[in-house]
């Protein structure tokens, strides 16, 4: 396989990886090293490439497994710097900004989820994938992904009704 | 009229029951400047969405096409590997020749040839080692200078007066 071949394949979806990965990991840099990684070792199995039923779908499952690898080594180490470490408490001007920024918050809320849920709104409501290629994906069953899915858009929407109506009522 | 058509679909939505078309429906809806007042907390979960379909990878991938060994450059390697070492073989012993002029291969010839080069180089050894007799001069020059050791002795016995 020449080089092309492999990039017309991996093309049509190394964006999606790679904003899955961002979901899970956050960090825009993380992301684009766990996309990397993921299609690198593609490319070194590029042999099996063709054995593969949906290469679309093994790369998302790769990338969950691989996000999730990353995730727990970082969870492993004593000393956990995470962006909601340095919060100030009172209000700043950006979190004024933020305040006003309505998509940001939908980002809060969905990274707020578990991280189940998390993929799965990903995967429907951002990539649009059928309910059944997303279990396929995440290893679940159907019916485990449909319950996921509710719950987070339940999730979702509380949040945002609450948010919405602060101040109001 | 329509609000409550997606009124309904939102309840399908939340159960996770909306097909991806009805999905569609949804996040068109919700992207247009005026939604029910009542719905407004969903417009921006959708626009969310919408806006992030956009997020693009952009990081170059550094690929590199592996080039598997090719046995055919082995045999290459071998045939010009053998042909210079053929070639190179005409002037190792053309070397080798030079390198043995002069030798002989009877014996006794050799024995001859050795014993009047050894005597060409003795007559000459001892030419040289008449010369070298010139050397005596010398050494009688030094059994005279034996005399300055007297000078030493009187030397000594005045520097013990002054002390």
């Amino acid at each position: 396989m020449t080089q092309t071949e492999f990039l017309n394949i991996v093309m049509p979806f190394k964006d999606k990886v790679f904003r899955l990965a961002k979901r899970l990991l956050v960090s825009t840099e993380e992301a684009e090293d766990a996309t990397q990684e993921v299609l690198m070792k593609l490319w070194s199995n590029q042999a099996k490439i063709e054995e593969y039923k949906n290469v679309e779908a093994f790369s998302m499952t790769m990338t969950k497994n691989y996000c999730f690898d990353k995730l727990k080594s970082k969870q492993a180490q004593n000393l956990k710097i995470v962006h909601t470490n340095y919060e100030d408490a009172s209000t700043s001007l950006q979190k004024q900004v933020e305040a006003h920024d309505s998509l940001q918050w939908v980002a809060k809320i969905i990274e707020s989820l578990p991280e189940q849920q998390k993929m799965v709104v990903q995967l429907r409501d951002i990539e649009e994938y059928d309910l059944d290629e997303i279990a396929n994906m995440l290893e679940m069953n159907n019916t485990a992904v449909r319950v996921a899915l509710s719950r987070a858009r339940k999730t979702i929407r509380e949040k945002l009704t609450i948010t919405n109506n602060y101040g109001i009522k | 009229m329509v609000s409550n058509n997606i009124e309904a679909l939102l309840k399908r939505y939340e159960n996770g029951e909306t097909s991806l078309k009805e999905e569609q429906q949804l996040k068109k809806y919700f992207s247009q400047e005026t939604v029910a007042p009542h719905l407004e907390m969903y417009k921006p979960m959708f626009a969310y969405f919408l806006a992030n379909q956009q997020e693009h990878f952009t990081k170059q991938l550094p690929i590199k096409t592996k080039t598997a060994f090719n046995y055919k450059w082995l045999a290459v390697a071998a045939v010009v590997v053998l042909t210079l070492g053929y070639y190179m073989k005409t002037p190792v012993v053309a070397s080798y020749n030079e390198y043995a002029y002069g030798t002989y291969d009877n014996p006794e010839d050799a024995l001859n040839e050795v014993t009047k080069s050894l005597n060409m180089i003795s007559n000459h050894f001892n030419k040289g080692v008449s010369t070298v007799g010139y050397l005596n001069e010398v050494n009688k020059g030094t059994a005279t200078l034996g005399y300055l050791n007297e000078i030493e002795n009187t030397t000594g016995i005045i520097f013990k007066n002054h002390q």
